[in-house]
Protein backbone atom coordinates (compact mmCIF):
# COMPACT_ATOMS: atom_id res chain seq x y z
CA UNK A 1 0.00 0.00 0.00
CA UNK A 2 2.84 2.58 1.07
CA UNK A 3 4.77 3.38 -1.91
CA UNK A 4 8.93 3.35 -1.29
CA UNK A 5 9.78 6.71 -0.39
CA UNK A 6 11.37 8.45 -3.50
CA UNK A 7 15.55 8.36 -3.42
CA UNK A 8 15.35 12.44 -3.18
CA UNK A 9 13.29 12.32 -0.35
CA UNK A 10 9.76 13.20 0.76
CA UNK A 11 7.25 14.10 -1.72
CA UNK A 12 5.95 17.88 -0.84
CA UNK A 13 2.59 16.02 -0.50
CA UNK A 14 3.90 14.02 2.42
CA UNK A 15 5.90 17.16 4.45
CA UNK A 16 2.18 19.15 4.38
CA UNK A 17 -0.20 16.04 4.36
CA UNK A 18 -2.34 15.27 2.00
CA UNK A 19 -3.87 17.01 -1.55
CA UNK A 20 -5.77 19.41 0.47
CA UNK A 21 -3.16 20.93 2.29
CA UNK A 22 -0.94 21.47 -1.42
CA UNK A 23 -4.12 22.87 -2.49
CA UNK A 24 -3.65 25.23 0.74
CA UNK A 25 -0.47 25.77 0.49
CA UNK A 26 -0.64 26.97 -3.68
CA UNK A 27 -3.19 29.06 -2.28
CA UNK A 28 -1.56 30.47 0.27
CA UNK A 29 1.76 31.06 -2.05
CA UNK A 30 -0.03 32.40 -4.40
CA UNK A 31 -1.60 35.10 -2.46
CA UNK A 32 1.62 36.02 -0.95
CA UNK A 33 3.20 36.42 -3.97
CA UNK A 34 0.24 38.58 -5.24
CA UNK A 35 0.73 40.76 -2.06
CA UNK A 36 4.52 41.02 -2.14
CA UNK A 37 4.55 42.67 -6.16
CA UNK A 38 1.09 44.42 -5.95
CA UNK A 39 2.28 47.62 -7.00
CA UNK A 40 3.77 45.97 -9.74
CA UNK A 41 0.80 43.50 -10.66
CA UNK A 42 -1.67 46.06 -10.39
CA UNK A 43 -3.26 46.91 -13.63
CA UNK A 44 -4.46 50.93 -12.10
CA UNK A 45 -3.95 52.59 -9.24
CA UNK A 46 -5.95 51.26 -6.50
CA UNK A 47 -7.16 55.26 -5.01
CA UNK A 48 -7.14 56.35 -8.78
CA UNK A 49 -11.10 56.77 -9.57
CA UNK A 50 -12.79 56.86 -12.84
CA UNK A 51 -16.02 58.70 -12.00
CA UNK A 52 -17.78 57.90 -14.94
CA UNK A 53 -17.43 54.27 -14.80
CA UNK A 54 -18.63 53.88 -11.13
CA UNK A 55 -20.24 50.23 -10.31
CA UNK A 56 -19.36 49.21 -13.23
CA UNK A 57 -19.32 45.65 -13.77
CA UNK A 58 -16.51 42.84 -14.65
CA UNK A 59 -15.05 43.76 -17.82
CA UNK A 60 -12.10 43.23 -20.28
CA UNK A 61 -10.36 46.33 -18.86
CA UNK A 62 -11.27 45.88 -15.51
CA UNK A 63 -11.67 42.10 -14.88
CA UNK A 64 -13.53 42.62 -10.97
CA UNK A 65 -15.13 45.71 -12.00
CA UNK A 66 -15.11 49.44 -10.25
CA UNK A 67 -16.16 50.20 -7.00
CA UNK A 68 -18.68 53.21 -5.73
CA UNK A 69 -15.94 55.45 -6.68
CA UNK A 70 -14.96 54.32 -9.75
CA UNK A 71 -11.65 52.63 -8.72
CA UNK A 72 -10.70 49.43 -9.90
CA UNK A 73 -11.34 46.49 -7.71
CA UNK A 74 -8.58 44.25 -8.71
CA UNK A 75 -6.17 46.33 -8.15
CA UNK A 76 -8.02 47.40 -4.60
CA UNK A 77 -8.24 43.31 -4.00
CA UNK A 78 -4.44 43.15 -4.51
CA UNK A 79 -3.59 46.11 -2.32
CA UNK A 80 -5.66 44.49 0.41
CA UNK A 81 -3.52 41.60 0.65
CA UNK A 82 -1.05 43.24 1.29
CA UNK A 83 -2.59 44.69 4.39
CA UNK A 84 -4.21 40.87 5.59
CA UNK A 85 -1.19 39.81 5.06
CA UNK A 86 0.55 42.48 7.12
CA UNK A 87 -2.09 41.46 9.79
CA UNK A 88 -1.31 38.19 10.03
CA UNK A 89 2.15 38.05 9.74
CA UNK A 90 2.89 40.71 12.59
CA UNK A 91 0.11 39.12 14.94
CA UNK A 92 0.74 35.34 14.51
CA UNK A 93 4.97 36.43 14.97
CA UNK A 94 3.92 38.51 18.13
CA UNK A 95 1.90 36.50 19.66
CA UNK A 96 3.55 32.75 18.82
CA UNK A 97 6.40 34.16 20.18
CA UNK A 98 5.40 36.24 23.07
CA UNK A 99 2.86 32.42 23.87
CA UNK A 100 5.79 30.23 23.48
CA UNK A 101 8.05 32.18 25.76
CA UNK A 102 5.59 32.43 28.61
CA UNK A 103 4.05 29.25 28.08
CA UNK A 104 7.49 27.25 27.73
CA UNK A 105 8.83 29.22 31.12
CA UNK A 106 5.13 28.61 32.59
CA UNK A 107 5.15 24.79 31.95
CA UNK A 108 9.10 24.33 33.00
CA UNK A 109 9.47 26.04 36.23
CA UNK A 110 5.80 25.92 37.40
CA UNK A 111 5.38 27.51 40.65
CA UNK A 112 3.77 30.84 40.90
CA UNK A 113 4.90 32.28 37.56
CA UNK A 114 2.86 29.33 36.15
CA UNK A 115 -0.15 30.32 38.38
CA UNK A 116 0.22 33.66 37.36
CA UNK A 117 0.11 32.70 34.19
CA UNK A 118 -2.15 30.87 33.86
CA UNK A 119 -4.81 32.39 35.82
CA UNK A 120 -3.81 35.43 32.94
CA UNK A 121 -4.74 32.76 29.81
CA UNK A 122 -8.16 31.72 32.36
CA UNK A 123 -9.19 35.47 32.04
CA UNK A 124 -8.58 35.87 28.67
CA UNK A 125 -10.30 33.28 27.50
CA UNK A 126 -13.14 34.16 29.20
CA UNK A 127 -13.64 36.48 27.00
CA UNK A 128 -15.13 35.88 23.22
CA UNK A 129 -11.95 36.82 21.47
CA UNK A 130 -12.93 39.20 18.22
CA UNK A 131 -15.77 40.67 21.13
CA UNK A 132 -12.69 41.69 23.15
CA UNK A 133 -10.72 42.93 19.96
CA UNK A 134 -13.49 45.21 19.12
CA UNK A 135 -13.65 46.82 23.09
CA UNK A 136 -9.95 47.69 23.00
CA UNK A 137 -9.95 49.25 19.27
CA UNK A 138 -13.42 51.40 20.14
CA UNK A 139 -11.14 52.16 23.39
CA UNK A 140 -7.76 52.93 21.89
CA UNK A 141 -9.45 54.24 18.42
CA UNK A 142 -9.67 52.52 14.75
CA UNK A 143 -5.98 51.91 13.62
CA UNK A 144 -3.80 49.56 11.69
CA UNK A 145 -1.77 49.61 15.02
CA UNK A 146 -4.47 48.93 17.38
CA UNK A 147 -5.74 46.65 15.21
CA UNK A 148 -2.46 44.84 15.92
CA UNK A 149 -2.07 44.99 19.08
CA UNK A 150 -5.73 43.58 20.22
CA UNK A 151 -5.03 40.78 18.04
CA UNK A 152 -1.90 40.00 19.43
CA UNK A 153 -2.95 40.62 23.28
CA UNK A 154 -6.08 37.87 22.32
CA UNK A 155 -3.51 35.98 20.16
CA UNK A 156 -0.68 35.05 22.56
CA UNK A 157 -2.54 33.31 25.01
CA UNK A 158 -3.88 30.25 22.38
CA UNK A 159 0.47 29.46 22.32
CA UNK A 160 1.05 30.05 25.81
CA UNK A 161 -1.80 27.02 26.74
CA UNK A 162 -0.39 25.01 23.97
CA UNK A 163 3.40 25.63 24.50
CA UNK A 164 2.47 25.11 28.45
CA UNK A 165 0.99 21.71 27.99
CA UNK A 166 4.01 20.34 25.34
CA UNK A 167 6.78 21.73 28.25
CA UNK A 168 4.63 19.66 30.50
CA UNK A 169 4.47 16.69 28.40
CA UNK A 170 7.78 16.72 27.17
CA UNK A 171 9.55 17.89 30.84
CA UNK A 172 8.75 14.09 31.81
CA UNK A 173 9.86 12.38 28.64
CA UNK A 174 12.88 10.26 29.53
CA UNK A 175 14.92 11.73 26.69
CA UNK A 176 14.89 15.38 28.81
CA UNK A 177 15.12 13.02 31.88
CA UNK A 178 18.31 11.71 30.18
CA UNK A 179 19.54 14.59 29.49
CA UNK A 180 19.26 15.72 32.91
CA UNK A 181 21.03 13.47 34.23
CA UNK A 182 23.78 13.93 32.06
CA UNK A 183 24.54 17.30 33.77
CA UNK A 184 22.90 19.73 31.25
CA UNK A 185 21.58 23.06 32.32
CA UNK A 186 18.37 24.70 31.79
CA UNK A 187 18.85 26.29 28.59
CA UNK A 188 20.26 23.66 26.86
CA UNK A 189 17.29 20.84 27.98
CA UNK A 190 14.38 23.82 26.92
CA UNK A 191 16.39 24.80 23.94
CA UNK A 192 17.75 21.24 22.71
CA UNK A 193 15.10 18.92 23.78
CA UNK A 194 11.92 20.68 25.12
CA UNK A 195 10.92 23.25 23.12
CA UNK A 196 11.78 21.51 19.68
CA UNK A 197 9.21 18.43 20.80
CA UNK A 198 6.40 21.72 20.80
CA UNK A 199 7.69 23.22 17.96
CA UNK A 200 5.45 21.65 15.17
CA UNK A 201 2.93 21.90 17.06
CA UNK A 202 3.38 26.08 17.40
CA UNK A 203 3.57 25.95 13.63
CA UNK A 204 -0.04 24.20 13.15
CA UNK A 205 -1.44 26.93 15.54
CA UNK A 206 0.67 29.73 13.59
CA UNK A 207 -1.14 28.13 10.34
CA UNK A 208 -4.30 28.18 11.90
CA UNK A 209 -3.35 31.65 13.59
CA UNK A 210 -2.79 33.46 10.20
CA UNK A 211 -6.26 32.30 8.75
CA UNK A 212 -7.61 33.67 12.20
CA UNK A 213 -5.95 36.98 12.02
CA UNK A 214 -6.93 37.56 8.70
CA UNK A 215 -10.36 36.93 9.75
CA UNK A 216 -10.46 38.95 12.74
CA UNK A 217 -8.67 42.20 11.10
CA UNK A 218 -11.67 41.56 7.75
CA UNK A 219 -14.27 41.87 10.71
CA UNK A 220 -12.59 44.75 12.42
CA UNK A 221 -12.24 46.49 9.35
CA UNK A 222 -16.01 45.85 8.23
CA UNK A 223 -16.96 47.45 11.31
CA UNK A 224 -14.81 50.76 10.74
CA UNK A 225 -12.46 49.82 13.70
CA UNK A 226 -9.69 48.80 11.91
CA UNK A 227 -7.79 49.98 8.33
CA UNK A 228 -9.39 53.72 8.05
CA UNK A 229 -10.35 54.56 4.52
CA UNK A 230 -8.91 55.22 1.24
CA UNK A 231 -6.60 52.42 2.33
CA UNK A 232 -7.97 49.11 0.54
CA UNK A 233 -8.65 46.16 3.36
CA UNK A 234 -10.84 43.39 2.30
CA UNK A 235 -13.42 43.94 5.51
CA UNK A 236 -13.89 48.27 4.87
CA UNK A 237 -14.44 47.05 0.93
CA UNK A 238 -16.87 44.63 1.91
CA UNK A 239 -18.40 47.38 3.70
CA UNK A 240 -18.61 49.74 1.39
CA UNK A 241 -20.20 47.57 -1.16
CA UNK A 242 -23.19 46.36 1.58
CA UNK A 243 -25.15 49.54 -0.01
CA UNK A 244 -24.74 48.10 -3.31
CA UNK A 245 -25.20 44.17 -2.53
CA UNK A 246 -28.23 44.05 -5.26
CA UNK A 247 -27.44 46.77 -7.49
CA UNK A 248 -23.35 46.38 -7.82
CA UNK A 249 -22.60 42.42 -5.93
CA UNK A 250 -19.25 42.61 -7.50
CA UNK A 251 -18.00 45.47 -5.41
CA UNK A 252 -18.60 42.63 -2.20
CA UNK A 253 -18.19 39.18 -4.26
CA UNK A 254 -14.48 39.71 -4.95
CA UNK A 255 -13.06 40.49 -1.91
CA UNK A 256 -15.49 38.39 0.05
CA UNK A 257 -14.05 35.48 -2.24
CA UNK A 258 -10.26 36.94 -1.33
CA UNK A 259 -10.91 36.36 2.68
CA UNK A 260 -12.70 32.98 1.94
CA UNK A 261 -9.93 32.05 -0.43
CA UNK A 262 -7.19 32.61 1.70
CA UNK A 263 -8.89 31.64 4.79
CA UNK A 264 -9.14 28.38 3.68
CA UNK A 265 -6.58 28.22 1.85
CA UNK A 266 -4.67 28.62 5.41
CA UNK A 267 -7.01 26.64 7.25
CA UNK A 268 -6.80 23.53 4.91
CA UNK A 269 -2.63 23.73 5.15
CA UNK A 270 -3.06 23.76 8.51
CA UNK A 271 -5.11 20.86 9.18
CA UNK A 272 -2.36 19.42 6.49
CA UNK A 273 0.69 20.07 8.71
CA UNK A 274 -1.18 19.08 11.82
CA UNK A 275 -1.40 15.17 10.32
CA UNK A 276 2.22 15.59 9.04
CA UNK A 277 3.64 16.90 12.81
CA UNK A 278 2.66 13.83 14.30
CA UNK A 279 6.10 12.28 15.91
CA UNK A 280 6.00 9.23 14.42
CA UNK A 281 6.22 10.89 10.55
CA UNK A 282 9.56 12.87 11.94
CA UNK A 283 11.90 11.76 8.83
CA UNK A 284 15.61 12.47 8.25
CA UNK B 1 32.89 1.90 52.58
CA UNK B 2 30.35 0.96 49.97
CA UNK B 3 29.76 2.65 46.60
CA UNK B 4 26.44 3.41 47.23
CA UNK B 5 24.76 4.18 50.39
CA UNK B 6 21.10 5.20 50.77
CA UNK B 7 19.48 6.07 54.26
CA UNK B 8 16.04 6.19 55.09
CA UNK B 9 15.11 7.71 51.95
CA UNK B 10 11.74 9.28 51.55
CA UNK B 11 9.55 10.64 48.76
CA UNK B 12 6.61 11.85 49.23
CA UNK B 13 4.39 13.12 46.19
CA UNK B 14 1.83 15.90 47.40
CA UNK B 15 -1.66 15.17 46.38
CA UNK B 16 -4.27 17.96 45.29
CA UNK B 17 -4.52 20.23 47.96
CA UNK B 18 -8.90 20.30 49.32
CA UNK B 19 -9.57 24.14 50.05
CA UNK B 20 -8.54 24.69 53.87
CA UNK B 21 -8.14 20.85 54.19
CA UNK B 22 -4.38 19.55 54.12
CA UNK B 23 -4.52 16.31 52.23
CA UNK B 24 -1.70 14.05 53.33
CA UNK B 25 0.64 13.21 50.46
CA UNK B 26 1.72 9.93 48.73
CA UNK B 27 4.54 8.10 50.75
CA UNK B 28 6.02 6.50 47.22
CA UNK B 29 9.38 5.87 49.44
CA UNK B 30 8.70 5.12 52.49
CA UNK B 31 11.75 4.83 54.73
CA UNK B 32 14.05 2.93 52.46
CA UNK B 33 17.81 1.85 53.21
CA UNK B 34 20.29 -0.13 51.51
CA UNK B 35 24.02 -0.40 50.28
CA UNK B 36 25.41 -1.36 47.15
CA UNK B 37 28.80 -2.61 46.91
CA UNK B 38 32.02 -1.60 44.62
CA UNK B 39 31.31 -3.73 41.34
CA UNK B 40 28.27 -5.33 42.98
CA UNK B 41 24.93 -5.45 41.09
CA UNK B 42 21.79 -5.01 43.39
CA UNK B 43 18.49 -5.67 42.77
CA UNK B 44 15.28 -3.62 42.93
CA UNK B 45 12.04 -5.81 42.51
CA UNK B 46 8.79 -5.10 42.81
CA UNK B 47 5.32 -4.32 41.11
CA UNK B 48 4.70 -1.31 38.93
CA UNK B 49 3.69 1.34 41.69
CA UNK B 50 6.07 0.23 44.58
CA UNK B 51 8.16 3.35 44.22
CA UNK B 52 11.38 1.27 42.45
CA UNK B 53 11.90 3.75 39.84
CA UNK B 54 11.07 6.35 41.74
CA UNK B 55 14.26 5.23 44.52
CA UNK B 56 16.33 4.98 41.75
CA UNK B 57 15.09 8.24 40.06
CA UNK B 58 15.87 9.91 43.99
CA UNK B 59 19.63 9.19 44.04
CA UNK B 60 20.08 10.75 40.80
CA UNK B 61 18.16 13.35 41.78
CA UNK B 62 15.99 13.66 38.75
CA UNK B 63 13.00 13.48 41.57
CA UNK B 64 13.93 15.72 45.10
CA UNK B 65 13.47 13.10 47.55
CA UNK B 66 11.69 14.33 50.52
CA UNK B 67 14.37 13.64 53.22
CA UNK B 68 16.58 11.11 53.91
CA UNK B 69 20.95 10.38 52.67
CA UNK B 70 22.36 8.80 49.94
CA UNK B 71 25.80 8.71 50.11
CA UNK B 72 27.89 8.42 46.75
CA UNK B 73 31.45 7.03 47.66
CA UNK B 74 30.48 8.95 51.06
CA UNK B 75 29.65 12.50 49.65
CA UNK B 76 25.86 12.90 50.63
CA UNK B 77 24.49 13.48 47.11
CA UNK B 78 21.09 15.40 47.93
CA UNK B 79 23.26 18.33 49.56
CA UNK B 80 25.87 18.92 46.66
CA UNK B 81 25.30 22.24 45.03
CA UNK B 82 24.21 22.78 41.53
CA UNK B 83 27.99 22.93 40.28
CA UNK B 84 28.94 19.56 42.38
CA UNK B 85 25.58 17.71 41.07
CA UNK B 86 27.14 18.20 37.36
CA UNK B 87 30.45 16.53 38.31
CA UNK B 88 28.92 13.99 40.15
CA UNK B 89 26.68 13.22 37.64
CA UNK B 90 29.47 12.29 35.48
CA UNK B 91 30.10 9.01 37.87
CA UNK B 92 26.41 8.16 38.28
CA UNK B 93 24.38 7.53 35.29
CA UNK B 94 20.92 5.98 34.33
CA UNK B 95 19.06 3.23 31.62
CA UNK B 96 16.06 4.16 30.67
CA UNK B 97 13.71 1.20 30.47
CA UNK B 98 11.53 2.93 27.45
CA UNK B 99 13.89 2.65 24.56
CA UNK B 100 11.58 4.68 22.07
CA UNK B 101 10.86 7.97 24.38
CA UNK B 102 14.40 7.49 25.99
CA UNK B 103 15.96 9.00 22.68
CA UNK B 104 15.39 12.21 21.50
CA UNK B 105 13.87 11.80 17.84
CA UNK B 106 14.83 14.92 16.10
CA UNK B 107 18.83 14.19 16.97
CA UNK B 108 20.82 11.81 15.40
CA UNK B 109 22.41 9.21 17.66
CA UNK B 110 26.11 10.38 16.89
CA UNK B 111 24.95 13.39 18.12
CA UNK B 112 22.86 11.93 20.75
CA UNK B 113 25.89 9.75 22.80
CA UNK B 114 28.28 12.94 22.36
CA UNK B 115 25.72 15.05 24.39
CA UNK B 116 27.24 13.83 27.28
CA UNK B 117 30.97 15.16 26.07
CA UNK B 118 29.15 18.47 25.11
CA UNK B 119 27.84 18.84 28.49
CA UNK B 120 30.96 18.65 30.28
CA UNK B 121 33.04 20.50 27.54
CA UNK B 122 35.02 16.99 27.03
CA UNK B 123 37.86 16.89 24.58
CA UNK B 124 37.84 18.23 20.69
CA UNK B 125 35.36 18.03 17.79
CA UNK B 126 37.79 15.20 16.53
CA UNK B 127 38.45 13.61 19.94
CA UNK B 128 34.38 13.62 21.10
CA UNK B 129 34.34 12.14 17.58
CA UNK B 130 36.60 9.55 17.98
CA UNK B 131 35.38 8.71 21.08
CA UNK B 132 31.64 7.96 20.14
CA UNK B 133 33.09 5.81 17.54
CA UNK B 134 34.86 3.66 19.96
CA UNK B 135 31.19 3.99 22.47
CA UNK B 136 29.31 2.60 19.38
CA UNK B 137 31.76 -0.22 19.25
CA UNK B 138 32.18 -1.22 22.84
CA UNK B 139 28.19 -1.24 22.77
CA UNK B 140 27.99 -3.86 19.42
CA UNK B 141 26.87 -0.70 17.23
CA UNK B 142 28.23 0.27 13.52
CA UNK B 143 29.91 3.30 13.70
CA UNK B 144 29.02 3.82 10.42
CA UNK B 145 25.84 4.59 11.46
CA UNK B 146 26.11 7.82 13.65
CA UNK B 147 24.11 10.04 11.38
CA UNK B 148 21.41 8.14 11.32
CA UNK B 149 18.23 8.61 13.40
CA UNK B 150 16.63 6.62 16.44
CA UNK B 151 13.46 5.34 14.21
CA UNK B 152 15.94 3.74 12.14
CA UNK B 153 17.14 1.53 14.45
CA UNK B 154 15.75 -1.37 16.67
CA UNK B 155 14.68 -1.42 20.22
CA UNK B 156 17.49 -3.54 20.85
CA UNK B 157 19.41 -0.84 19.12
CA UNK B 158 18.09 1.76 20.93
CA UNK B 159 19.04 0.52 23.87
CA UNK B 160 22.72 0.25 22.82
CA UNK B 161 22.57 3.61 22.19
CA UNK B 162 20.94 4.57 25.66
CA UNK B 163 23.79 2.42 27.03
CA UNK B 164 26.77 4.23 24.95
CA UNK B 165 25.34 7.38 26.00
CA UNK B 166 25.25 6.77 29.67
CA UNK B 167 28.78 5.49 29.32
CA UNK B 168 30.15 8.64 27.83
CA UNK B 169 31.20 9.78 30.71
CA UNK B 170 33.28 7.01 32.20
CA UNK B 171 30.97 6.16 35.34
CA UNK B 172 31.28 4.16 37.92
CA UNK B 173 27.80 3.29 38.63
CA UNK B 174 24.76 2.74 36.64
CA UNK B 175 20.97 2.59 37.32
CA UNK B 176 19.41 0.24 35.18
CA UNK B 177 15.57 1.04 34.86
CA UNK B 178 14.08 -1.87 33.49
CA UNK B 179 16.48 -1.58 31.00
CA UNK B 180 15.25 -4.78 28.76
CA UNK B 181 11.70 -5.35 29.71
CA UNK B 182 10.68 -3.09 26.81
CA UNK B 183 12.13 -5.58 24.44
CA UNK B 184 11.36 -8.90 23.29
CA UNK B 185 11.97 -11.90 25.21
CA UNK B 186 14.64 -13.04 22.35
CA UNK B 187 16.56 -9.81 22.57
CA UNK B 188 16.63 -9.38 26.40
CA UNK B 189 19.16 -11.60 26.73
CA UNK B 190 21.90 -10.09 24.17
CA UNK B 191 21.62 -6.60 26.05
CA UNK B 192 21.39 -8.20 29.86
CA UNK B 193 24.68 -10.29 28.26
CA UNK B 194 25.84 -6.75 27.03
CA UNK B 195 25.38 -5.46 30.51
CA UNK B 196 27.49 -7.50 32.01
CA UNK B 197 30.22 -7.86 29.36
CA UNK B 198 30.74 -4.10 30.10
CA UNK B 199 30.41 -4.17 33.92
CA UNK B 200 33.54 -6.54 34.04
CA UNK B 201 35.26 -4.33 31.32
CA UNK B 202 34.25 -0.97 32.96
CA UNK B 203 34.53 -2.45 36.77
CA UNK B 204 30.76 -0.86 36.87
CA UNK B 205 28.38 -1.19 39.84
CA UNK B 206 24.96 -1.32 38.69
CA UNK B 207 21.22 -0.97 40.42
CA UNK B 208 19.30 -2.96 38.39
CA UNK B 209 15.68 -2.37 38.86
CA UNK B 210 13.29 -4.76 37.25
CA UNK B 211 10.33 -6.86 37.70
CA UNK B 212 11.71 -9.95 35.73
CA UNK B 213 12.68 -12.27 38.90
CA UNK B 214 14.24 -14.45 36.58
CA UNK B 215 16.37 -11.65 35.22
CA UNK B 216 17.40 -10.71 38.69
CA UNK B 217 18.33 -14.10 39.91
CA UNK B 218 20.61 -14.20 36.93
CA UNK B 219 22.68 -10.69 36.58
CA UNK B 220 21.99 -9.66 40.61
CA UNK B 221 24.50 -10.78 43.59
CA UNK B 222 21.75 -9.11 46.35
CA UNK B 223 18.12 -8.07 45.90
CA UNK B 224 15.90 -5.94 47.56
CA UNK B 225 11.95 -6.38 47.16
CA UNK B 226 9.66 -3.22 47.22
CA UNK B 227 6.15 -3.06 48.01
CA UNK B 228 4.04 0.22 48.49
CA UNK B 229 7.28 2.15 48.57
CA UNK B 230 9.36 -0.07 51.70
CA UNK B 231 11.56 -2.58 51.43
CA UNK B 232 10.10 -6.04 52.62
CA UNK B 233 13.14 -8.36 52.33
CA UNK B 234 16.69 -7.85 50.93
CA UNK B 235 19.27 -10.61 50.89
CA UNK B 236 21.65 -12.36 48.60
CA UNK B 237 20.13 -13.60 45.77
CA UNK B 238 20.21 -17.18 46.59
CA UNK B 239 18.78 -16.93 50.12
CA UNK B 240 16.16 -15.06 48.81
CA UNK B 241 15.49 -17.49 45.55
CA UNK B 242 15.70 -20.25 48.51
CA UNK B 243 14.13 -19.34 51.38
CA UNK B 244 11.98 -16.31 50.77
CA UNK B 245 10.99 -15.02 54.50
CA UNK B 246 7.92 -12.00 53.42
CA UNK B 247 4.89 -13.32 52.55
CA UNK B 248 5.04 -10.94 49.20
CA UNK B 249 7.97 -12.45 47.95
CA UNK B 250 7.18 -15.83 48.37
CA UNK B 251 3.97 -14.59 46.42
CA UNK B 252 6.23 -12.44 43.52
CA UNK B 253 8.08 -15.84 43.55
CA UNK B 254 5.05 -18.07 42.96
CA UNK B 255 4.37 -15.84 40.14
CA UNK B 256 7.48 -16.92 38.26
CA UNK B 257 6.54 -19.00 35.00
CA UNK B 258 7.86 -22.65 35.06
CA UNK B 259 9.13 -23.54 31.44
CA UNK B 260 7.21 -27.30 31.83
CA UNK B 261 3.63 -27.98 30.48
CA UNK B 262 3.02 -30.44 32.80
CA UNK B 263 3.70 -28.63 35.68
CA UNK B 264 0.92 -27.47 38.26
CA UNK B 265 0.81 -23.97 38.54
CA UNK B 266 1.23 -23.53 41.92
CA UNK B 267 1.11 -19.61 42.36
CA UNK B 268 0.42 -18.01 45.73
CA UNK B 269 -2.48 -15.20 45.86
CA UNK B 270 -1.08 -12.84 48.63
CA UNK B 271 -3.36 -11.62 51.49
CA UNK B 272 -2.62 -8.42 52.25
CA UNK B 273 -3.87 -8.49 55.66
CA UNK B 274 -2.15 -11.73 56.95
CA UNK B 275 0.82 -9.19 57.58
CA UNK B 276 2.12 -6.34 59.20
CA UNK B 277 3.33 -3.56 56.52
CA UNK B 278 4.51 -1.31 59.18
CA UNK B 279 6.46 -4.17 60.55
CA UNK B 280 10.41 -2.82 60.75
CA UNK B 281 13.02 -4.88 58.58
CA UNK B 282 15.09 -7.47 61.10
CA UNK B 283 17.93 -9.44 59.99
CA UNK B 284 16.72 -13.37 60.13
CA UNK B 285 20.18 -14.32 59.02
CA UNK B 286 22.96 -12.87 58.99
CA UNK B 287 22.72 -10.61 55.31
CA UNK B 288 19.17 -11.39 55.14
CA UNK B 289 16.62 -8.86 56.27
CA UNK B 290 12.53 -8.97 56.24
CA UNK B 291 10.23 -7.38 57.05
CA UNK B 292 8.78 -10.02 59.68
CA UNK B 293 7.48 -10.56 62.69
CA UNK B 294 9.59 -12.42 65.89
Amino acid sequence: MTEPPAAGGRRLRDVVGGPMAVAGLVVVVLAAVAALFAPWLSPYDPSAQDLALRLAGPGWQHPFGLDELGRDILSRVLAGARISFLVGVVVVSVSSVVGSVLGALAGYFGGWFDELVSRLIDILLAFPGLLLAIALVAVLGPSLMHVLFALSIIGWVGYARLVRGQVLRAREIEFVQAARALGAGTPRILFRHVLPTALPAVVVQATLGMAGAIISEAALSFLGLGVQPPTPSWGTMLNAGIAHLLDAPHLTIFPGLAIALLVLGFNFLGDGLRDAADPKSVQA
Amino acid sequence: MPLVEVRHLVKEFPRRRRLLRPVPGVRAVDDVSFTIEEGETFGLVGETGSGKTTTGRCLLRLIEPTSGEVRFRGEDVLKASPARLRELRRDMQIVFQDPYSSLNPRMRVGAIVEEPLAIHGLGTRAERRRRVDELFGLVGLDPAHRDRYPHQFSGGQRQRIGLARALALNPSFVIADEPVSALDVSIQAQVVNLLLDLQRRLQLSYLFIAHDLRLVRHICSRVAVMYFGRIVELAPTAALFEAPQHPYTRALLSAIPVPDPDARPSRLVLDPSAFDRAAPLREVRPGHWAAVGE
